[in-house]
């Protein structure tokens, strides 16, 4: 497909393995492995079997009629929150526990922003009975407590990070860092669609099922595909099957955080401009001198100051519309979705959502919201926001 | 010729590299920091220029790149303080990719060579990019890149990295992070005692992981030198002279 990554690891000049040579083997082992384990029968019949019977995919294409009637256009949701442990995360986590066993690693590593990676990570090894640390930053230790509980009791490890901004960006520096200093045992699930190559395109891969999924359960071709983007998983897993069909609009949200002309945001594309992030040449925020800005998000997942690299390409090949919104529209549209359909959307989940209010309609529009975490973890979050 | 160079023809053995973080432990201390340590005796000065997400370095260089930006480094001052630096201490700047490509890379490199900086180690900068799009600039401006090796770098890939490089090579003691192992180092490490072995046509500066006195005669003894950086950022984090602690580390650390 022309959007999948090239032999030398690259999306157009986006992607690459940015990693110091302690690293190479490492990913050395997993480039030139990853896609032969991955269409091998026994592995797809094992990971199938596990996301049907543990996940519980196919998850639902809901049509959601207040919603719709609230819009004047027809809205399916994508019900990747009533995945096991509640969002599209373990679609990743299974598919690549099953990988590091092919790998005889015996050690999983792990970065987390909302946690929900995190507790996707933990379950699956968990399953697999395989030794599991989460790297997850102080602040959103602090924020996101109910995860972190989930995370222990399934006996994973968890590590608070205090470098940096104490969020995602740093706990996935100190995920890379535990890698580089255990480089024989133990194999790093990156939760999302970043990170050296072949991650990108790992994670794509494993995601993608959102998209075959939703190709199957439509009459036709949606008018649209609206996803929240961060590092950009559960995008490219809504987005992946329909590149190639150019009628259908995907439109991806970032998080604006108090709005993208204050410096309280993590609208990468809006904001960012080119460089390394992670290992990967992409889109980044950061500084005249080249320094990484903290970034701003009311939703941890979404708090991250660079973008997969699939996702630059995407957005400048204009494949893809990036937009974003802000804390406050989030947490609207949120109570929307509650008190119109009686769901609980993810706070990263949210953005996605306050995009219809930008929308011009017309009647015969079909549109397809991936909906890919729910909002147990955001409690506190709502609470205070008196909704 | 360049300094560097004629340093490394002039002396094969016992080389002593010390790496210092730019802006740390106050904004203006790197020339006080590099010309002490000439004074002292050291042959090479690795200038470290600050990034807010260095993935290779452990604990210690992390806070010191941390304290230098909200000190107020920045690449252009980085520069003009160089100027104020003996020119008679050969040196080398480690940073990482990021900061390089978005101050521009042939401006970098244009900088590096009025101030005198004759090479450059960006342990994240990928080989097959250097060759592609820097190695031609990279010379242009007398730069020499110095490449990591690690015990589990391949033969074919020692031969690469050895190719591409004309001044050193930096071996790391161990897969590890700046400053992670301790007391890891022995004479019963075979990949120390192998490096003599391994043949390659540039001296090697073993680094990482190298603390005290002992692991520097060790390492000196099994290769052309010690590069050292965690302990000397440790030491001068609660030192109220930084010229008086730089020469005392230097007397400490070679003092076996």
């Amino acid at each position: 497909m022309k959007y999948d990554v090239n032999e030398q690891g690259f999306y157009g000049e986006f992607g690459g393995a940015f990693i110091p040579e302690m690293l190479y083997p490492n990913i050395q082992e997993l480039k030139s492995s990853y896609r032969e384990i991955l269409s091998e029968d026994a592995f797809k019949e094992e990971l199938e079997s596990l996301l049907k019977d543990y996940v519980g995919r196919p998850t639902p294409l809901y049509y959601a009629s207040r919603l719709s009637t609230h819009y004047g256009a027809d809205i399916y949701l994508k019900r990747e929150d009533l995945c096991h442990t509640g969002a599209h995360k373990i679609n990743n986590t299974l598919g690549q526990v099953l990988l590091a066993q092919r790998l005889n690693k015996t050690r999983i590593i792990a970065e987390t922003g909302a946690g929900q990676h995190g507790v996707a990570t933990a379950t699956a090894c968990a399953l697999m009975g395989l030794e599991c640390i989460v790297y997850m930053g102080a602040k959103d230790i602090e924020r996101q407590a109910p995860n972190v509980s989930r995370m222990k009791m399934l006996g994973a490890e968890v590590c608070a990070v205090h470098s940096g901004s104490k969020t995602l960006k740093d706990a996935t520096n100190e995920a890379i860092r535990d890698w580089i200093n255990n480089p024989d045992d133990t194999h790093y699930i990156i939760g999302s669609a970043v990170g050296p190559d072949p991650y990108p395109d790992l994670v794509t891969q494993l995601q993608a099922i959102i998209s075959k999924e939703i190709k199957e359960q439509m009459e036709g071709l949606p008018t649209h595909v609206i996803a929240c983007v961060g590092g950009g998983s559960n995008a490219i897993g809504a987005f992946y099957n329909f590149l190639e069909d150019e009628s259908v609009n995907l439109i991806g949200v970032e998080a604006g955080g108090m709005g993208v002309q204050t410096d309280k945001s993590a609208a990468t594309l809006a904001l960012g401009t080119k460089g390394v992030l992670h290992a990967s040449m992409s889109y980044l925020m950061q500084t005249s001198d080249g320094q990484v800005v903290e970034p701003h998000s009311i939703s941890a997942g979404l708090d991250y100051p660079g973008i997969g690299p699939l996702h630059a390409y995407l957005h400048d090949c204009s494949r893809v519309t990036y937009k974003n919104v802000t804390d406050e529209e989030a947490l609207e549209a949120a109570n929307r979705l509650m008190k119109l359909e009686g769901i609980i959307p993810a706070l990263e989940t949210a953005h996605a959502l306050a995009y219809l209010e930008k929308m011009n309609f017309t009647t015969t529009d079909k549109i397809v919201i991936n909906l890919s975490g729910r909002g147990d973890k955001d409690m506190n979050t709502y609470i205070n926001a008196n909704i | 010729m360049s300094t560097l160079k004629k340093v490394l023809e002039a002396k094969q053995e016992g080389l002593l590299n010390i790496y210092c973080t730019a802006g740390y432990p106050k904004l203006n201390d790197l020339p006080k920091i590099v010309n002490a340590l000439h004074d002292s005796g050291v042959d090479m000065v690795e200038i470290g220029i600050p990034y807010s997400d260095p993935i290779a370095d452990g604990e210690t260089i992390q806070k010191s790149n941390a304290v230098a930006l909200s000190n107020g480094i920045t690449i252009d001052l980085i520069f003009e303080q160089l100027k104020e630096c003996t020119p008679d201490i050969p040196k080398v700047v480690m940073t990482y990719f990021n900061p390089v490509f978005k101050y521009g890379i042939e401006h970098f490199c244009q900088q590096c060579q009025s101030v005198g900086v004759e090479g450059i180690i960006i342990p994240d900068m990928p080989i097959g990019l250097y060759q592609a799009s820097y190695e031609e600039m990279f010379k242009n401006y007398g730069l020499s890149p110095v490449f990591l090796i690690t015990p589990q770098t391949s033969k074919e890939r020692l031969k690469l990295i050895d190719d591409l490089s004309s001044t050193f090579i930096y071996a790391v003691s161990s897969s590890s992070t700046t400053g992670k192992a301790t007391g890891g180092l022995s004479d019963g490490n075979t990949y120390l005692s192998g490096l003599k072995g391994l043949g390659l046509k540039h001296p090697i500066l073993v680094g990482f992981n190298i603390s005290t006195s002992d692991d520097l005669s060790l390492v000196q003894k099994h290769a052309n030198g010690g590069i050292i950086g965690s302990a000397f950022i440790k030491y001068l984090s609660d030192k109220p002279s930084t010229e008086q602690a730089t020469q005392q580390f230097v007397k400490e650390i070679t003092k076996g």
